[in-house]
């Protein structure tokens, strides 16, 4: 059986996706709120640095400081996702892009590859950004690329960005929509995860949620700031938030799938 | 050549389409009718794969849709005026189209000059008109330049220049051996584009034959006559045992179930010299109109009847058209 | 009564009406004809007081709507079909605007009953389909029984038996003696319907008469001659007398002759003369269509152009059809069908153009009338 190209198909997609203004406006901002209120939190960190208590010292970890910012970052990503899928749905194109590419498989996954592709090189630049603009705001408490797990943890943040958009992709594509997704997703992410997860009754398991588990892969120093400990290292944490996106992209896809469009 | 076998959907318990078999072939323009509810647009989108047939299938020139590597280049469609992306140009919403399917970029700008949406090529389609949608749907349609093309309502919202350029293309699309497949419920528009017709009501096959043997089953035809000598005409009509109507409004005789053959014949045998002879036919909608008051009751047409809805004074149109909720009502309480 | 004075209208530079003045009498269905963009909306819009003129000014009864007692009363208007609170129900809809005019309750089922929304009166409104707005838009123009209506392309989105419905609704009432005026982009939709016409272009006036009138006035009609097969030279013999005549004449696709330029009587003579019987003598009017296209040229704002259809699949790429079409006649209205006599027409039948070369050819012979 003959299928459409794929390379064709990438090529539409990614014409898609430039091609419409909220791409520029998600990821901008996505970009300009992390680096921006992470370096706000490094300063407010820095200035305060003689305050800490030695446990706290120890504890202090300075290349999870320079990724808070992307607690608000994420939310652009998440809308970012939802957009790029919602959108099909909510202005019909749906129909013509089916219409197009019949193949549900082509259709969906190549969508998907050049969204988070964008998404995964916006990220990392928000990351290594936001890491050594934090960096060098820290001063005297700041780690340089080449200590221990730092690499790891900065391009561990571009890897959470793009995990978090290709997750919201997959929840747009289950919901069919755009509206939905998103009121769905940005309190669950704003508020109610971290409600669990600063919970300690609730912290056993949801310690298990896709953006608490995924977030450890940015941590150099264990148990490091909240002071929280987890049954999982770094990329156990990220391996927990693949397989979360990947039941939700595949949930996505069986939806496409079985649905009338 | 487009070709449905048993296609049947249904959305819970309401049958949508109901054992639809019959193939749409390439060389003519092909309408596509039945009242609204009747299940048209449920059988488009079923024969570009969007929906999912409950059961049966669609072939395009033999294959599935899902199985035609680059399907613009095999069938265009336009289905709804709103299928693009409005934060996207018109450029650009059939930029990615093509991309999708290889088709080379120049054809863009092309298909957009055919259409005569060039001058807002770089705007923002949420900002069209009805009609400035509709013509870019067209435009997506031609982008494959496909062998088989199929529009719902394509004239929604075109003006008058529109209407019949849209209405010359398909007929000239379909002279160079396309497939045309269109569905309208304007009959007078649709009289002058198809040559065949795919009738179906209430999801089921009502008809599927060309327009004159549509509009001849299904309505009332006779043969006008006008003569400087008309007594004698009547006399000689009577001679041969033909009943003669005359029309006092315009002073015309109308005959029925006589050929203007046999007619202008008789005439010249006797010496008669006339002033008109032509046959009249009645129109598509009188035809339609007959053919899915019948659906409703689920039972087959059969042919001719003539004279049985025209009235003499009138007789192109139907003597008591039904109120329009009596037969709104009916398709509702039909299950529709 | 409308009566529209100067009527004008300009957005910034552009001038949308420009000096409109016609009348719409009661009695008739008075067609509203135009381009995209000629201005038609915005004149609807002023005469229902939505928008107001630059200058001039339009009356309705004599007096403008703004200073109608009760306007509701006297006109009722079909605007857009979606210009409903969506989250309303259709029957709420339509008491509210009842009760602003101070008509009784008992109206609304009536008018509901009219347009056969009674089972669907209790759903909100944002779940109607085209059609179904439609027919509510027209329930509110009924409602309060007026005397001057209008419709904005009233048979958007109907079906087949809706369309004829609105079509039979309209000239009843006219012949009520109300004042119908409606507009549409449907030619052969406004032939069956509208006994007056009224044509803008740009904003301007281009023609106010009868239908009948316009079609004459803007095209030519001709007859369809068909010889008797018996002879195999027949076809021939009538059609040089014909041209012998001076009539100009085009051989149909099956075998009859399209005869421009003579009268009936005449070609019944000529074929008399030449020893020809005739199997088909038939008068045809040029559709509204053609009168209208070869009226309304210049003033069109989007326009199509020919597919070059360059690349792609084929070798040599097919075009569509030329404009030109010389010999042949155009495909055979015969082989198509008649569409039903126009309302005034006296049963004259009544041709639909067959094909591009048509209307191209007519207009080629003709370029004065073209302006």
């Amino acid at each position: 059986m003959t299928v459409s190209s794929f390379p064709g198909i990438l090529n539409s997609e990614w014409t898609k996706i430039r091609t419409v203004a909220s791409t520029t406006w998600t990821l901008a901002s996505a970009l300009v709120v992390t680096v921006g209120s992470s370096a706000a939190l490094c300063a407010v960190v820095s200035a305060t640095l003689d305050d800490m208590t030695p446990q706290e010292r120890l504890t202090f970890d300075p290349t999870m400081a320079s990724f808070v910012g992307m607690t608000f970052g994420q939310l652009a990503m998440i809308v970012f996702g939802v957009l790029v899928v919602g959108t099909e749905y909510s202005s019909g194109m749906i129909r013509t892009s089916l219409a197009a590419v019949p193949r549900r498989v082509s259709f969906f996954f190549g969508k998907l590859t050049v969204a988070t592709a964008l998404a995964l090189v916006v990220g990392l630049a928000t990351s290594f950004l936001s890491f050594f603009l934090g960096q060098v705001i820290l001063g005297d408490a700041s780690v340089g690329i080449g200590g221990d797990n730092v690499l790891r943890a900065v391009i561990g943040g571009g890897l959470y960005m793009a995990m978090i958009a290709l997750f919201s992709m997959g929840v747009a594509a289950i919901l069919r929509g755009s509206v939905l997704a998103i009121c769905m997703l940005i309190p669950f992410f704003l508020v109610i995860s971290n409600i669990l997860g600063g919970v300690p009754a609730t912290r056993k398991w949801a310690q298990y949620l896709p953006d608490q588990a995924g977030a450890k892969i940015m941590q150099v120093v264990p148990g490091g700031m909240d002071g929280s400990t987890t049954t999982y290292g770094p990329w156990g944490g990220f391996g927990i938030m693949v397989l979360w996106t990947a039941a939700v992209v595949l949930g996505g896809y069986l939806v496409l799938k079985k649905r009338d469009a | 050549m487009i070709e449905l076998e048993g296609l049947t959907k249904r959305f819970g318990a309401k049958t949508a389409v109901d054992h639809l078999s019959f193939q749409v072939r390439p060389g003519v323009v092909t309408g596509f009718l039945g009242p609204n509810g009747a299940g048209k647009s449920t059988t488009m989108r079923m024969m570009l794969d969007l929906d999912n047939p409950t059961s049966g299938t669609v072939r395009i020139d033999g294959k599935h849709y899902r199985e035609l590597p680059e399907p613009l280049k095999y069938i265009g469609a336009l289905l709804d005026a709103k299928s693009m992306h409005g934060g996207r140009t018109a450029y650009n919403n059939l930029l990615c189209l093509a991309q999708s399917n290889r088709i080379p970029e120049r054809r863009v700008a092309e298909v957009l000059d055919l259409v005569g949406l060039t001058a807002v090529a770089k705007k923002k389609s949420k900002g069209f008109s009805l009609g400035m949608g509709q013509r870019l749907g067209i435009a997506s349609a031609l982008l494959g330049d496909p062998e088989i093309l199929m529009f719902d309502e394509p004239v929604n919202g075109l003006d008058p220049e529109g209407i019949l350029w849209i209405r010359n293309l398909m007929k000239g699309l379909a002279s160079e051996g396309r497939t045309i497949f269109v569905s309208s419920h304007l009959m007078s528009e649709m009289a002058l584009t198809a040559q065949h017709l795919v009738v179906i009501g209430q999801g089921r096959l009502l008809a599927d034959l060309s327009m004159a043997d549509f509009i001849q089953q299904n309505s009332r035809s006779y043969v006008r006559l006008r003569s400087p000598q008309q007594e004698r005409l009547k006399d000689v009509l009577h001679e041969a045992g033909i009943s003669a109507v005359s029309v006092p409004a315009t002073g015309a005789l109308e005959i029925d179930g006589v050929e203007s053959e046999r007619l202008g014949e008789l005439a010249a045998q006797h010496q008669i010299v006339l002033h008109e002879l032509s046959p009249q036919r009645a129109s598509l909608e009188e035809a339609f109109m007959r053919m899915t008051a019948d659906s409703v009751e689920y039972h087959a047409h059969a042919p001719g009847a003539p004279g049985a809805v025209g009235s003499a004074d009138n007789p192109a149109r139907p003597a008591d058209v039904p109120a329009w909720g009596a037969g709104f009502e009916a398709k509702r309480k039909g299950g529709e | 009564m409308i009566e529209a004075v100067g009527l004008t209208k300009r957005f910034g530079a552009k001038t949308a009406v420009d000096q409109l003045s016609f009348q719409v009498k009661p009695g008739h269905v008075t067609g509203f004809l135009g381009p995209n963009g000629s201005g038609k909306s915005t004149t609807m819009r002023m005469i229902v007081g939505l928008d107001r003129p630059t200058s001039g000014h339009v009356t309705i009864n004599g007096r403008p709507f703004r200073d109608l007692p009760n306007a509701q009363r006297h006109v009722g208007a079909l605007l857009d079909a979606k210009a409903v609170h969506g989250g309303r129900r259709a029957r709420t809809h339509l008491l509210a605007v009842a009760q602003l005019s101070g008509i009784p309750e008992k109206r609304v089922d009536e008018v509901l009953a009219v347009v056969g929304l009674q089972d669907t009166a209790r759903q909100r409104t944002k779940g109607f389909s085209l059609g179904m707005g439609q027919r509510l838009g027209i329930a509110t123009a009924l409602l309060g029984d007026p005397q001057v209506l209008l419709f904005d392309e009233p048979v958007n989105g109907l079906d087949p038996e809706g369309i004829l419905w609105v079509r039979n609704l309209m000239r009843q009432l006219a012949a009520e003696g109300r004042t119908v005026f409606v507009s549409s982009h449907l030619m052969s939709e406004m032939a069956l319907t509208a006994d007056h016409l009224i044509v803008i272009g740009r904003g301007r006036l281009l023609a106010e008469m009868g239908t009948q009138e316009f079609i004459t006035h803007n095209s030519a009609g001709f007859a369809r001659v068909r010889a008797a097969d018996t002879h195999p030279d027949g076809r021939d013999t009538m059609a040089a007398a014909l041209t012998g005549a001076g009539a100009r004449v085009l051989k149909e696709p099956d075998g009859a002759l399209r005869v421009t330029g003579l009268e009936l009587p005449h070609i019944a003579d000529l074929a008399h003369g030449a020893g020809v019987r005739l199997w088909e003598l038939s008068p045809h009017r040029a559709s509204l269509e053609e009168a209208y296209m070869r009226l309304t040229q210049s003033s069109v704002e989007y326009a199509s152009t020919e597919d070059p259809r360059a690349e792609l699949w084929e070798p040599e790429p097919p075009s569509v059809p030329a404009w030109e079409d010389e010999e042949e006649a155009p495909q055979a209205p015969a082989a198509a069908f008649y569409a039903p006599p126009p309302p005034a027409a006296g049963g004259q039948p009544f041709l639909m153009p067959g094909s591009p070369g048509e209307l191209a050819a007519a207009a080629k012979n003709h370029p004065e009338e073209s302006r």
